[in-house]
Order: C-alpha cells, then sequence, then structure tokens
C-alpha cells in the first residue's frame, strides 16, 4: 500500500492529471447546474443556471420570470447575492486546479489520493449545501403570499424530475458538474492504472 | 360576355360544395400549428390594416395606422397622439388603400410595409418586428394619394401620385378651370433610409392634371421606370362618370426615376412651397413630430427624357409590371381588352419622332402600337389589377363581370376564369408583385358580400376569397370575412419574419424620458398644477399605489410595464376619464395617460389586459383633494 502510494506517476497519468487541472479551468466558464421549469403557460420552458459564481436565467430574462411566478407562493427572490457560498467556490475550484499542477510537478500517487478526497469531500458538502439551498427557498415562505397551500413546500429535485403545482422542474448537472464527475472518474482511473503497475509482475 | 360571366356566377354555389371537403383540408390548420403565410391587408376606411394567417384565413392582428385605436390607445396617449398630426391638424382615421412590402433585389425582404392614406395624403411605415406604425410622412402639393406607396425595386423610393389634380400651389380658381390647365398633379417621391427606413421627401414633379390612380415600379432591366395609370385625360370636371369615359385611350405614364433623381442633382429643380409633418415614433420614445416646409419642385420640360405618355385602354386602373420587368399590363376599367406594354418596345421607340402622336407639358405621347407587347382579347367586364405567379400566368381581377382571369404573359390566351363573390377589386398573390413570386395562394379582395355571410343588417361584412393556384387549374379553398374594405394586400411568406418578431421592449434600452426602471424609482412630483406620477406595473400590482392630486391637477400617469416576458402586457385605465380609452402597454415599455383631476372624490384605476392569477387584484385608488 505505502508502495502504491509513494510511488513516481507514469509519465501519461502525469499528462492527465495536468489535463484534469485544465479541465477544471474550463469550470469557470460553463454553468456546473441547471433547473429547467415546464408550465403549459411557459411553452418555450424557464431555467435558471448555477454557475462557480453566479446564478442566472437560462435566458436574458429568465431568472426574472421565475422570481416574478415564485412571488405568488412567497418564495424568496433568487438572486446571487443572496448565496453566499459562490463567493468562495472559485477558490476551491482554485485550490482543485492548484492541487492537479502540484501533482504534476510532483507526481506521487498519494497526491491524487489526496485530490479525489478533495473532490469527493466537496462534492457531497456542496449537494448537501445545494439540497439545504433548495430546501430553505421551497420551505420558508412567506405567510403573507398571495396563494398559500395549505401543507404545500415548493422545494425543487436535487436530481431528477418533480411536479409542483402546474410546475415540473427538472435539476440535472450541465457541463461544469459533467466535467467535474468525469474529472473525479478519470483520477480513479489512473489510481486503478497505478496500482495494476504495481502489483502486477512485470 | 355578360352571360358567360352570369353563368359562372350561378354555378357558383355548386361547385363550391363540391370542392367543400377537399377545400376544407386544404385551409385546415390543427391547433398549435402555424399558417404558411402572413396576408396584410389595408382596411380602406377604417385606416388600418390587419394580419390575417394562409390559409386558414384566421385574423390575428388590427395594425392601427392611419386610425385612432380603442384597444390599445394608439393616437390618443402623449406618446402616439402626434402620429396622426397633419397640416390640417389631427387627423383622427383616413381613408387607406395600398400595402406595400420593402424589397431587396426586387425580393420581399420582411423589414417594413408601407401604407397610403388617400383623403389626408400621407404615407406610412410599419416594421415587421413590432407590427407597429413607425413613421407617417405627409404628401404637400398633393389631393387624394392614391397612386401610392409603390416601391423601386431596392425600396430606394416611394413613389405617391396624386388622384385628384387640383391647382398646385393650391388657389380658389373657377373649377372650369380644370379643363383649361390650371389644374396639376404631383408625382412625389419618398426617400427610404436603407438602413433605419426614415422616410423623406425628394423631389416632386408636376405633371398634367390628370386623375393618377395606381403605379408600379419596374424590376431587373426597367428598374429605373414606374408606371402610373391616369384616367380623366378628358379633364372634366363635371358628370365625370360620363365625362371621362369619352376617350378611346388614357395614358399610362412612365416615368424614369434616374433621370428625375439625376435632374435633380443637376439643379433643374427649384424651390417650391408646400408644408407637411413627418411624424415619427422611436422605439419607446414619444413621437417627434416636426413640421417642415418647402419641396424641390422638377417640371418635366427641365428634364427631357424624364416621362413619356402610353395611350392605354379606356380608364386604366392597374399597371403592373411583372417579375421579368418586361411587360407592363394595364387595367383598363372600361375595356374590352387587357393591353400589355413592352419595356423594350418603349426603350426602342420612345425617342424616335415618328412614334409620337404629341406632347402634353412637354411629355411626349407616344403611339399605341408602338410600345404594344399583345392584346389579351375579350377576358372579362372591368379589368383592373393584374398579379403573377412566377411561372408564366397572370392573373387580372374583372370588377364588373366578378372574376378572376388567368392567362398567360407571351400568348396572352385567357387559360381559366375563376368567378369572384362579388365584384373583386384588387387581388394578391404571395410575393406577387415581387422579382420572386412565392406563388401557391391568391386572395381576391372583394366589394360586395350580398349571400355569403349570415346577414347582420344592411352593411354587411367585408369579404375576402382564397384561391390555391399551386396546381395547373386555380381552385377556391375559402371566403373569409374582413376588417373593414379590403382594399389591397400583400402577402409574405411565414419564414421570412415569424422568427423575427419582437418579444419585448428591453427594459435596458428604454429611452423614454419619464420611464422608470425600478420600483424603487416610482414617485409623484408636482410641478405646479401639473402632477407626474412615475408608475411602474409588474404582476400584480402598481407602485406608487394609492395617489392623492388636487381638483384641476392635469395629471400624467407615466407607466412602465416593467415585466420581461413575451406577451405579459398590461392594462390601464381610471375610472370615468372622459377623454382616455384605456392603454396597453407592452414588457418594457412606458406610455403616458394623461388626466384633468375632476372634482373632489376616490376614483379607481385598475388593470384592464388579464394579466395573471391576481389581475383583478391589479387596482388602486386616486384621491381628489378639493
Ligand atoms: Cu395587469
Amino acid at each position: 500500500m505505502q508502495e502504491l502510494l509513494l510511488k513516481k506517476i507514469s509519465k501519461m497519468n502525469r499528462l492527465l492529471i495536468l489535463g484534469v487541472g485544465l479541465l477544471f479551468v474550463s469550470v469557470y466558464f460553463l454553468p456546473i447546474w441547471h433547473i429547467s421549469l415546464a408550465a403549459p403557460q411557459y411553452p418555450e420552458g424557464l431555467g435558471m443556471k448555477i454557475w462557480i459564481d453566479k446564478i442566472t436565467g437560462s435566458s436574458t430574462y429568465d431568472l426574472q420570470n421565475i422570481n416574478l411566478l415564485n412571488h405568488y407562493i412567497g418564495m424568496h427572490e433568487i438572486v446571487s447575492e443572496s448565496v453566499p457560498e459562490l463567493l468562495f467556490m472559485p477558490y476551491v475550484l482554485g485550490f482543485l486546479i492548484f492541487g492537479a499542477f502540484v501533482t504534476f510537478i510532483h507526481p506521487r500517487v498519494y497526491l491524487i489520493v489526496l485530490g479525489i478526497l478533495n473532490i469527493v469531500i466537496l462534492g457531497i458538502l456542496g449537494m448537501y449545501d445545494f439540497w439545504r439551498w433548495e430546501y430553505n427557498y421551497g420551505h420558508n415562505l412567506n405567510p403573507e403570499a398571495p396563494i398559500v397551500v395549505p401543507g404545500m413546500a415548493y422545494q425543487p429535485p436535487l436530481l431528477g424530475c418533480k411536479e409542483m403545482l402546474n410546475i415540473t422542474a427538472c435539476s440535472f448537472p450541465s457541463w461544469g458538474g459533467i466535467i467535474l464527475f468525469l474529472s473525479l472518474g478519470i483520477l480513479i482511473w489512473v489510481i486503478w492504472d497505478e496500482r495494476r503497475r504495481v502489483y502486477v509482475p512485470k | 360576355m355578360v352571360l358567360i360571366s352570369l353563368g359562372y356566377g350561378c354555378k357558383g354555389g355548386a361547385a363550391t360544395a363540391a370542392l367543400a371537403s377537399d377545400a376544407a383540408k386544404r385551409v385546415y390548420v390543427a391547433p398549435g400549428e402555424k399558417d404558411e403565410v402572413y396576408a396584410f391587408l389595408s382596411g380602406g376606411f377604417s385606416g388600418q390594416m390587419s394580419v390575417y394567417g394562409i390559409p386558414s384565413t384566421r385574423l390575428f392582428k388590427i395594425i392601427p395606422v392611419f386610425s385612432v385605436f380603442p384597444e390599445n390607445g394608439y393616437g390618443y396617449d402623449e406618446e402616439t397622439k402626434n402620429m396622426l398630426r397633419t397640416t390640417h391638424g389631427y387627423v383622427p382615421w383616413d381613408d387607406s388603400h395600398h400595402i406595400e412590402a420593402s424589397m431587396t433585389d426586387g425580393k420581399q425582404d420582411g423589414r417594413w410595409l408601407f401604407l397610403n392614406a388617400n383623403n389626408t395624403p400621407r404615407l406610412a411605415r410599419i416594421d415587421l418586428r413590432s407590427f407597429e406604425t413607425k413613421e407617417i410622412i405627409e404628401i404637400p402639393n398633393s389631393a387624394g394619394n392614391h397612386a401610392s406607396p409603390f416601391a423601386t425595386e431596392n425600396t430606394e423610393y416611394l413613389m405617391a401620385a396624386t388622384r385628384f389634380s387640383v391647382p398646385i400651389p393650391q388657389a380658389s380658381v373657377p373649377i372650369e378651370n380644370f379643363s383649361k390647365g390650371d389644374f396639376k398633379g404631383t408625382v412625389t417621391m419618398v426617400k427610404v433610409d436603407p438602413k433605419s427606413g426614415r422616410l423623406s421627401l425628394e423631389l416632386q414633379i408636376l405633371v398634367p392634371g390628370f386623375d393618377y390612380d395606381l403605379s408600379h415600379c419596374g424590376k431587373g432591366k426597367s428598374h429605373d421606370w414606374c408606371f402610373f395609370t391616369s384616367y380623366n385625360s378628358e379633364q372634366a370636371y363635371k358628370m365625370i362618370e360620363v365625362g371621362a369615359s369619352k376617350n378611346d385611350k388614357d395614358y399610362i405614364l412612365a416615368f424614369n426615376w434616374v433621370r428625375a433623381k439625376q435632374c435633380l442633382d443637376q439643379g433643374k429643380a427649384s424651390n417650391f412651397g408646400g408644408e407637411y409633418y413627418r411624424n415619427y415614433l422611436p422605439e419607446n420614445q414619444p413621437a417627434i413630430s416636426e413640421k417642415l416646409s418647402g419641396v424641390k419642385m422638377l417640371q418635366p420640360k427641365d428634364c427631357p427624357g424624364v416621362m413619356y405618355y402610353m395611350p392605354t385602354p379606356k380608364s386604366p386602373h392597374g399597371t403592373d409590371v411583372d417579375p421579368t420587368g418586361e411587360y407592363i399590363v394595364g387595367g383598363g376599367k372600361l375595356a374590352t381588352v387587357i393591353p400589355v406594354h413592352s419595356f423594350s418596345k418603349l426603350m426602342d421607340v420612345k425617342d424616335k419622332p415618328e412614334h409620337r402622336s404629341g406632347m402634353i407639358m412637354d411629355i411626349p405621347i407616344l403611339k399605341y402600337e408602338s410600345t404594344l407587347a399583345g392584346e389579351v382579347k375579350k377576358p372579362c367586364l372591368g379589368p383592373l389589377h393584374t398579379e403573377f405567379d412566377g411561372k408564366g400566368y397572370a392573373y387580372t381581377s374583372c370588377f364588373v363581370s366578378s372574376e378572376v382571369v388567368k392567362w398567360e404573359l407571351g400568348t396572352w390566351e385567357v387559360e381559366q376564369h375563376l368567378p369572384a363573390y362579388y365584384s373583386v377589386g384588387h387581388l394578391s398573390i404571395v410575393g406577387g408583385s415581387s422579382k420572386d413570386p412565392y406563388g401557391k395562394y391568391l386572395i381576391a379582395l372583394n366589394k360586395i358580400t350580398k349571400d355569403r355571410y349570415l346577414p347582420v343588417g344592411m352593411e354587411l361584412p367585408q369579404s375576402a376569397q382564397l384561391y390555391d393556384i399551386s396546381g395547373g387549374k386555380a381552385e377556391l379553398l375559402s371566403d373569409f370575412p374582413t376588417v373593414g374594405e379590403p382594399h389591397y394586400s400583400q402577402m409574405i411568406p411565414a419564414k421570412l419574419l415569424m422568427d423575427k418578431a419582437a418579444k419585448i421592449y428591453p427594459l435596458e434600452e428604454n429611452k423614454h424620458p419619464y420611464a422608470i426602471k425600478n420600483e424603487k424609482d416610482a414617485r409623484v412630483v408636482r410641478e405646479g398644477n401639473t402632477v407626474r406620477v412615475y408608475m411602474t406595473q409588474i404582476r400584480s400590482h402598481f407602485k406608487p399605489d394609492t395617489i392623492e392630486v388636487r381638483s384641476g391637477d392635469t395629471v400624467f400617469f407615466h407607466v412602465t410595464n416593467l415585466e420581461q416576458d413575451f406577451d405579459i402586457p398590461h392594462g390601464f385605465a381610471v375610472g370615468g376619464a372622459p377623454e382616455m380609452p384605456n392603454l396597453l402597454i407592452m414588457p418594457g415599455q412606458t406610455r403616458t395617460f394623461k388626466w384633468k383631476a375632476p372634482k373632489p372624490g376616490i376614483y379607481p384605476f385598475y388593470c384592464t389586459d388579464f394579466c395573471s392569477a391576481l389581475h383583478q387584484e391589479m387596482q388602486q385608488y386616486i384621491r381628489v383633494l378639493p
């Protein structure tokens, strides 16, 4: 085990790690998550995108229109400024990229393991945070709202689709999220590959 | 001929029934599906324009142009009331006849439509993104702007000629002087800015005092020319129906507008009087109304080669140029033939003295046979106007015998008689006046309905008919009632317009001087006896929502709709406001409602357009203090 952890990574895998680091850079420019809303009176659909540092509508005015719909049921207005996580998320991503470069310069397997742990922990924390955020938006309603349906909450799904009144809400990772999952897969594959070389007799 | 056409009329009902089930399928547009073509019909005496889907013939919209419009307050509110300003004062509606579509290289480009006002001579530009009237320019030195607005191949200019000749400049002279040459007509070249579409008067040409009826401009080889029909070359001024029908031939005026522009540039036109308004509605701002004066006037004698008269039988109405630009088809209302002039022949003979039969006001009159390409013999009674299918066939409307005749260009043979119910005026083929007709559909714009619909009192619905002309034989598909008199139409393939139709006014681009873009800026500002309410609307409330003013104050409600969602306009109305109808305010738009605060009391105001689940709650109060 120790032999594996201290093993110097093969040249090809080293380049793969660098690739993962570079791939992470693209997450600054791609949405991580996408929530779409379908309702009869929105034949063209409504949606919002969660980026590393902001929340936007799928098209220019979607967020404003989602907020307009939400105000009937007393949901808080969704604006980037109300999500403090978005302030430090870019640094977390920066840390992961930094890790990839360190691993490239100092190519040892244990650094990859650390990287995987980082991504998994951050991923779990991130998903929990996202769920908590959705929970608050869906449950923490203004009691003075024009439409109050007793017992009704409007928490969007974490992953997958859900019906809420006449709206179908679907929540799925977008390109940035897919890249993060993909990177995790690549890192696990690299470890598997390195392990194979340690234990398989030459 | 009368018997033949009556025969057709009688058989019409039976023929329609046999066709019905098949035709119904061909005009059926299933729920949620879209029509293939936009039809824009002028409203005749309603001064409006209406938008239909073809083949379903469903009415989509009425665009107010030269008319006030209760539905949205056009012509009443502070933003649009100046659009209807003229040198004759505020004209609440007019008589609108001809729609022209903007073209690039002779093909429809889907940017603008143009419409004339006949009674108070004006031209309007309608934007095809917002489907709204954006500009109206008055034509001075004109009486009855009928032969208008016909565009040159690249929409360089719109032509406008007078229907009623009058003394120019205006003067109170004995009416008998009409026949002594004291009355004149004008041809006006209205320049269209190629980027913005803005209209300006470039030049007028003083022409003999006939009645100028219709016009069409050339294409391809005849690019430089426009053709105007004229009647009453007799210059009769009493019992005109008889007096003006005497001559065997009246004229088509061939006008070389490129030459006219050359003469203008060479300084051959002189300064002339004439006052006119130009009213322009910038995007989301109040209309800018300018009173301008003076035009450049050209006399044909100072610009040889600018105009020629082509004799054309008996009071011609239509003068229609085929897609190749070679044939100019005349529609002699009282003629027994459809005469077709050849542009090549015109070019050949125009300056050869042996082909001339005289001069009027230094405009050479050519001999009828010299420019004639051919005649369609005994086509129908009262041929008026011709459109082309781009496949070598022409369709001419015949008012008196109530039919459309299909005939072939070149052979001049009639191919088919299509009955029309009844008394067809203009007709329209999709792209049929352009270089590149899309063919397929033809509508006949009829004048009389009689037994076609359930009777609704003495004024019956105005009516049009849809034909399929895609096959060898044209077929009647349906009848449909229309708004106002369907005078003329342009039909445009849907694919050219539907994707670029505007959905909202982007709030960040709203440059209205009284716009506010945030509820936080909503406020009431008093300036002496004037009160300005900076108001916002969003589903489902106003801000400010309760207001106090004093009796006798002039209150301006500057209302901005903050929505940025397609199809979410809000309305605005104040209880009992006597001078204003309700306003309809588009997403991102600012409009102003002027109100004289009446006697003390409480006055409600509310949203008139059902906007949301809480629309009925979109209401508030103004308190008027003593
Ligand atoms: Cu409303």
